[in-house]
């Protein structure tokens, strides 16, 4: 590569950077009732599905460790959302069917930031689904209408 | 710009980016293959920043070592873009800068599938002297790296390269087959390659405590790949392949190292090279310097 080129090379670069990191930081416009709507979105099959986990007496243990490693930059310590991910200690997660929220986990949101963890192997996604939903709901009205899921 | 001068630009940089990387915690969910993808994308606003190296034996000629740093940072949850910069030490030769990469990867299905199709595209800025292989293609052989560096140095190639990435995951395990075609922007022909993969966590249950041993860490897998020839000479004839076992090691400080011996299928591929790589993934990075420009923290 010609020394020429390099400073090129380097603005162009930091000026994308800039541009990507920018619109990382910009908050969507989006209506706050449609964060938890995408819950609704599960088809019939998941929505069924029961949590094969919930008498792993280890289940909640091991989910919390996962949500430390995974979920609570943007979810928050204790699932109570942040600017970037809302709150799941809301009714409308903490009562939607465990099925639901695997669903949720494995497909994510991707147009709405929610990333796909289907890379998580599938014990993994339903101990994150039994650690969620023991933590129960928490009225949180800052939280209830968070920039995106 | 001496190689010197390019190591201290780099070190600058990777200290820069990891005094960014502040207390976000984010274990990577790595698999161990080093050429072929999946499709999990980077996670949105995080950055890896990842070394590599690749020890290969030659015959006929030196052995070398070539190494490259890659910059990964998730643009979307559908859109990850990486920097790459290389280069490679032939021994009893010399240690030269080969050149930049920059790929997008694209995720165009909103929903996990059992078969999900992703997108790759990538503009390669390299001279004759790359030999970091993170792909085999077209007719690439053993003997094309007889080539000294002071001369394979002096050839420069401007390439786009266009791959379909088709990954699955099923009851824990990935599987992905990746398919490539690679045009130089002179005048020569498309050609062509192909890497398959398949990995499984050493365990599926996640620890209840927090721990870095535990088997849920280590990824372990396979991958092979090589070329497919030509536009004029598609096929096997001329080409080379390997068969690579891996592991990768995610801790839960964020850290990935992952380990592939390669082993040549046929006459044409090296016998054995040996790769390694270690990685770091700043969870917010995006948020980060974001707040950095906004001149206030929220």
């Amino acid at each position: 590569m010609k020394i020429s080129t390099l400073p090129g090379l380097g603005a162009f670069l930091l000026t994308g950077m800039c541009f990507l990191c920018a619109a990382q930081g910009k908050p969507e416009k989006t209506e706050p009732i449609s964060v938890y709507a995408e819950l609704e979105k599960a088809p019939a099959k998941y929505r069924a599905k029961a949590n094969p986990l919930l008498a792993d007496k280890d289940a909640v243990a091991a989910g919390r460790v996962l949500f430390e490693e995974h979920c609570e930059e943007c979810h928050g310590g204790n699932a109570l959302g942040t600017k970037k991910a809302p709150s799941l200690r809301v009714p409308e997660v903490q009562s939607a069917p465990a099925g639901s929220l695997f669903w949720i986990l494995t497909n994510g949101i991707v147009r709405k930031g929610m990333p796909v963890w289907s890379k998580l192997p599938e014990p993994q996604r339903w101990q994150l689904v039994t650690y969620v939903q023991s933590l129960g709901p928490v009225e949180a009205p800052e939280n209830k209408a968070p920039a995106k899921p | 710009m001496s190689l010197s001068c390019l190591s201290h630009l780099y070190l600058l940089l990777l200290g820069t980016l990891l005094s960014l990387a502040g207390a976000g915690l984010l274990v990577a969910q790595e698999n161990p293959y080093i050429v072929a993808y999946d499709h999990n994308l980077e996670e949105p606003g995080n950055l890896e920043v990842e070394y590599f190296s690749t020890f290969g034996t030659q015959r006929g000629g030196p052995n070398f070592h070539a190494f490259w740093g890659e910059f990964e940072y998730g643009a979307t949850a559908w859109w990850t873009t990486e920097l790459y910069l290389s280069g490679q030490t032939t021994f009893g030769e010399s240690t030269v800068f080969t050149g930049y990469r920059w790929e997008n990867r694209v995720r165009p299905l909103k929903n996990e599938h059992r078969i999900n199709p992703v997108l790759y595209v990538e503009f390669e800025d390299i001279n004759g002297g790359d030999k970091i292989m993170k792909e085999v293609e077209g007719h690439d052989v053993e003997s094309d790296f007889l080539t000294p560096n002071a001369v394979a140095r002096q050839e420069r190639n401007r390439e786009v390269e266009l791959k379909l990435i088709l990954s699955s995951n099923y009851k824990g395990w990935n599987f992905t087959e990746n398919t490539l075609a690679v045009k130089n922007l002179s005048n020569e022909p498309w050609e062509f390659g192909y890497a398959l993969g398949a990995s499984r966590p050493l365990t599926l249950k996640g620890s209840a405590q927090k721990c870095n041993f535990c088997l849920q860490h280590f990824i372990a897998g396979v991958e092979m790949y090589g070329g497919l020839g030509d536009r004029y000479s598609f096929g096997l004839h001329e080409t080379s392949h390997y068969l690579a076992p891996g592991l990768a090691w995610n801790l839960p400080s964020g850290w990935t190292f992952r380990i592939e011996p390669s082993f040549g299928l046929n006459d044409n591929s090296h016998q054995f090279l040996l790769r390694w790589g270690i990685s770091y993934e700043i969870a917010g990075f995006g948020q980060k310097v974001s707040q950095l420009f906004k001149g206030k923290s929220e």
